[in-house]
């Protein structure tokens, strides 16, 4: 009996101490990522600088550039980052199938769908248009949980349905693409493609709340995920509120990527990747919202960088997002042929 | 250690949708004893069980454990009672043996309680039980039927409930692993008066090691009693339309079925028709 | 294993069993399927005229035939169905290929919701499009069906082979997911390509929606070898597609050399799909729904299931673009997005009529 207590704690620590140094890893190189986001641009301001106009400090040249511009980029880059990559995990766990994320099975383009219709069918702009989007979002969750509930087994169903009803979405957007007028359709563009461009430091307040309180919320029900990860029975016979959970889940995950897709548009595939990369670095064991969320922003504020500097063209960064998402399926292809295990 | 209990199915009536598979079957779980139900393909031993475990609620009648229904009890409350191993459970991708143990502590622990010491202790202890100790670290994956079996087992006794149902536990498994699983399913039940719930398809194996037998046939309950008592040529015609030769295993007493031919395209004598009780001996 | 079980049942479920050469068919199964022939080639028949009589003006059905037939134009009427011709044949003969695409599809990957939009077939082929268009300045049809063939083959190839990975083979969920997934990543590629360069973008904003409405006798020229091949390929296989509905292993105990067969099945499916989405864009959702509503009337022979989704397939897309045109007046709706507003629902019904073990 010692003994094993002995080997299982061992165990234990070992595991607790991998994860607390991902995540110390990951929060440092999330905060380098931001650093070096407020410092690059047309003009480079040194560290110090940063610091002083984030102080509050007027600097000349930099209070701008710094304040006014880049900052609100960072923050709106971390915040979604966090949003995405937390919902992504959570409905990957919960419908335990990595390729399950919110952007792949309709969500997303529920919102865009939505926000595009606004603005180029019925003119609108500003907050309407985000407040829509998140309804709509919610909206088309609800829709898809409602299709796909009934009979037993309702997370094969769930994702299959998102697949239909995202189709339908991404065909209403094409329509009004093609239907809107030639000066409306960059603003309807920025729906379909997640970008930082033009953030201002008061759009970013809902999303803020939204993180502040979903995200929080989503770490309390990864708890109950633990079981509900085991399968609907094995859930149930370890006393867990699998439907409750689920939906309670649902709402969480949808909330933080409307708000998010409302703010800076859909970035593609962070809510995708960042799931698999957090498992990938703490270990399986325990799910991993925490590590994910903390993924998805150090991607944001990577792509974003790469999307402003590394090419000839200035990318939104959810193009590049996106063409990161291409050889992970490659990735997760050749891993699935070694492994053999199921997806 | 184990407290007794009452556990009672009363008159129920279960189904997928609206169609009942189990009709009103009345029942008293033996508790500190090994219990297990048998019966042909589709009968509706597996229902039987999941209304038991409450994964399904009877359209009528009710599970009740200690006078009390089982769906009117808190969730949590309940899964520190009784536990369910599922037939096909999934284990998360790339999970360690020892996390997957631990995740039997679920009802143990509270939305800001940690883990615990006695935590610690449950899950040693379901590990050395099923002896599986030097595996704690492996991923689930990687291991065998049998070690992975074994595993599922050790989650339901870290879960430490009166009683434990299990759905087919040794289904996959060749005879020498079936064997090892009830062995320890047995230990189990003699060491901690564990009250086990289980379905079987091998009648032979049901009759080794079920203190009590629940012969189910078109979803009703047609005989219950003892192995030795119950298991008769008739029974099994019955249950299986199966003629056969009934010996006792020299070994244990208990009996032994030894199927003859199979009757050809003639439907199970109770289809449809009432289902006589044939031997319902109660010894308990 | 329960997971390969469960493949397993979901290819018996979309083709329920069925002795391989098929027993013979009793009066009643016969008679509908003749009934079914017969109402389809009506239907293909009204379609047809009234897609070359609808539209931004209204021609007379005797207008229709003397335009047909007569040797001169003599009235404005019969000039606007002049006009309409090319696109109504296209309309017919996309139809024809994406269905019998679909059917074939369906029977490789033992998979109900194979369908070249579901399996990213049409992104993968608009992403070599617009590759051809900003790099090599490809501006021909001819040029660009090769791009798209191409395009789509390799997207074809690329996610069944991630979906059949890993423990169970190719499920529908995987597939669904493994095409979902590529769509999103060649969608971000072709953003990537676009976005810099606007001229590119404009031309590709009405490619990207399917469209029967600009077609010419030109573009069908150049795609109906591809069809003819892919068409003759596709029927050749589909007595060898019912061997194949049993499982490889009873496929292959029946005699059928399965590589090859899978092969020639799915570039005929590829090749019609490829070459109908170079002209028209891609049209989602007919390769998936028509083979699902045949089966009901035809059971499930492939060879006639394939025939028959030929016939319904063109019916389905030439009426949708007719009420295209309807709906929309005075503009019109293109028919692609009138087969997603068709299909999706179908899709979702398809979806709630299976199990989930067999998902």
């Amino acid at each position: 009996m010692s003994d094993a207590l002995a080997i299982l704690r061992q165990g234990r620590r070992r595991r607790w101490r991998r994860r607390l140094l991902v995540t110390g890893i990951l929060v440092a190189l999330a905060l380098v990522l931001a650093a070096a986001l407020l410092m690059l641009g047309n003009t480079i301001y040194p560290a110090q600088d940063v610091f002083r106009v984030i102080m509050g400090e007027k600097v000349t040249g930099a209070s701008f550039a710094v304040g006014t511009l880049r900052l609100p980029r960072m923050i709106a880059a971390v915040l979604a980052g966090l949003a995405f990559g937390a919902a992504g995990a959570a409905f990957q766990t919960m419908l335990r199938n990595p390729l399950a994320s919110p952007d792949i099975i309709g969500i997303n383009s529920g919102c865009s769908a939505a926000a595009v219709t606004c603005i180029l069918l019925f003119n609108m702009s500003g907050a309407a248009v985000s407040a829509i989007s998140v309804l709509a979002g919610l909206a088309v969750a609800a829709l898809i949980y409602l299709l796909a509930y009934g009979r037993e087994g309702a997370s094969g169903r769930l994702i299959l349905m998102g697949i239909g009803v995202g189709a339908l979405m991404d065909a209403v957007v094409s329509y009004m693409l093609l239907k809107g007028s030639e000066y409306d359709i960059p603003a309807a563009y920025r729906w379909l493609t997640g970008s930082l461009n033009a953030m201002r430091m008061d759009e970013m307040g809902s999303l803020a709340i939204a993180v502040a309180i979903l995200l929080p919320l989503a770490l309390v029900l990864a708890r109950s995920l633990e079981a509900v990860e085991l399968g609907d029975e094995t859930a149930h016979a370890l006393g867990a509120r699998v439907e409750r959970t689920r939906i309670l889940l649902i709402l969480c995950a949808v909330g933080l990527v409307a708000f998010a897709t409302a703010t800076t548009g859909p970035i593609a595939f962070v809510a995708f990747l960042s799931g698999p990369i957090a498992s990938r670095l703490v270990g399986t064991g325990k799910p991993h919202i925490l590590q994910a969320a903390l993924v998805g922003a150090a991607l944001v504020l990577a792509a974003d960088l790469l999307g402003q500097f590394a090419f000839d063209t200035r990318f939104p960064v959810g193009v590049i997002t996106g063409i990161l998402g291409a050889p992970y399926l490659l990735v997760l292809l050749i891993r699935l042929n070694r492994k053999g295990s199921s997806l | 250690m184990s407290v007794m209990h009452r556990y009672v199915v009363e008159g129920a009536v279960v189904g997928y949708g609206r169609v009942p598979v189990v009709h009103g079957v009345e029942l008293e779980v033996p508790t500190g004893q090994v219990s297990v139900i048998i019966g042909a393909n589709a009968c509706g031993k597996s229902t039987l069980l999941k209304a038991m475990a409450r994964l399904l609620c009877p359209s009528q009648g009710a599970v009740t454990l200690d006078g009390q229904r089982i769906d009117k009890l808190p969730t949590r409350a309940l899964a520190r009672t009784l536990g369910l191993l599922p037939q096909s459970p999934i284990a998360p991708e790339g999970i360690a043996v020892a996390d997957l143990v631990g995740r039997g502590r679920f009802p143990h622990q509270g939305y800001l309680r940690g883990w615990s010491s006695e935590d610690e202790e449950a899950v040693a202890e379901a590990l050395e039980m099923m002896n599986i100790v030097d595996l704690s670290d492996r991923s689930v994956d990687e291991l065998s039927g049998g070690q992975r079996q074994r595993v599922w087992i050790a989650m339901a006794l870290a879960q430490r409930t009166d009683i434990l149902l299990l759905d087919e536990p040794t289904t996959y498994l060749d005879i020498a692993h079936q064997v090892e699983i009830l062995d320890l399913l047995s230990e189990l039940n003699r060491t901690r008066q564990t009250t086990i719930v289980m379905v079987l398809h091998d009648i032979n194996i049901a009759a080794r090691y079920a203190d009590r037998i629940f012969a189910m046939c078109n979803g009703r309950l047609i005989a219950q009693g003892p192995p030795a008592e119950i298991i008769t040529e008739e029974l099994m015609r019955e249950v299986f339309s199966l003629d056969s030769v009934v010996i006792s295993d020299p070994q244990s007493a208990s009996p032994v079925v030894l199927p003859k031919t199979r009757v050809k395209h003639q439907p199970t004598d109770c289809d449809a028709r009432d289902c006589t009780v044939t031997s319902a001996v109660d010894a308990a | 294993m329960p997971t390969a079980d469960a493949a397993v049942n979901a290819a018996s479920a979309a083709l329920p069993a069925k002795p391989a050469s098929p027993a013979p068919a009793s009066f009643s199964a016969r008679g509908r399927r003749r009934l079914a022939v017969g109402l389809g080639l009506l239907a293909l028949l009204l379609a047809a005229a009234a897609s070359l009589a609808v539209g931004a003006r209204e021609v007379p059905l005797a207008d229709v035939v003397r335009a047909l037939f007569g040797s001169e134009p003599y009235s404005f009427s019969e000039l606007a169905v002049r006009e309409r011709m090319p696109r109504t044949v296209l309309a017919l003969a996309a139809g024809v290929a994406l269905g019998v695409s679909g059917a074939l599809m369906q029977a490789v990957t033992r998979n109900p919701l194979a369908d070249p939009g579901i399996l990213g077939v049409n992104t993968g082929a608009a992403l070599f499009v617009v590759a051809g268009l900003a790099f090599f300045g490809i501006s021909s049809l001819g040029q660009y069906v090769w791009l798209a063939l191409l395009g789509a083959f390799l997207t074809a190839v690329f996610v069944y082979a991630v979906s059949a990975l890993g423990r169970g083979g190719s499920t529908p969920i995987k597939l669904a997911l493994a095409g979902a997934a590529a769509t999103a990543a060649f969608s971000s590629l072709i953003s990537a390509l676009l976005l810099p360069r606007i001229d590119v973008m404009n031309t590709f904003r009405f490619w990207m929606v399917g469209g029967v409405g600009g077609a010419e006798w030109e573009s069908l020229l150049v795609i109906a070898p591809l069809l003819a091949m892919g068409l003759a390929l596709g029927l050749a296989v589909t007595p060898a597609l019912n061997a194949l509905a049993l499982g490889d292993e009873v496929a292959k105990g029946l005699g059928v050399r399965i590589g090859w067969l899978r092969l020639a099945a799915a570039a005929a499916g590829v090749m019609l799909c490829g070459a109908v989405t170079a002209v028209a864009g891609p049209i989602g959702f007919v390769g998936l729904m028509v083979p699902h509503a045949v089966r009901l009337l035809t059971g499930p022979d492939q060879r006639w299931i394939a025939m028959l989704s030929a016939l319904y397939g063109a019916v389905l897309l030439t009426t949708a673009d007719v009420i295209g045109r309807i709906v929309a007046r005075p503009g019109e709706l293109e028919v692609g997005i009138v087969t997603v507003i068709i299909g999706a629902p179908v899709f979702i019904a398809i979806v709630r009529r299976y199990r989930v073990r067999e998902l």
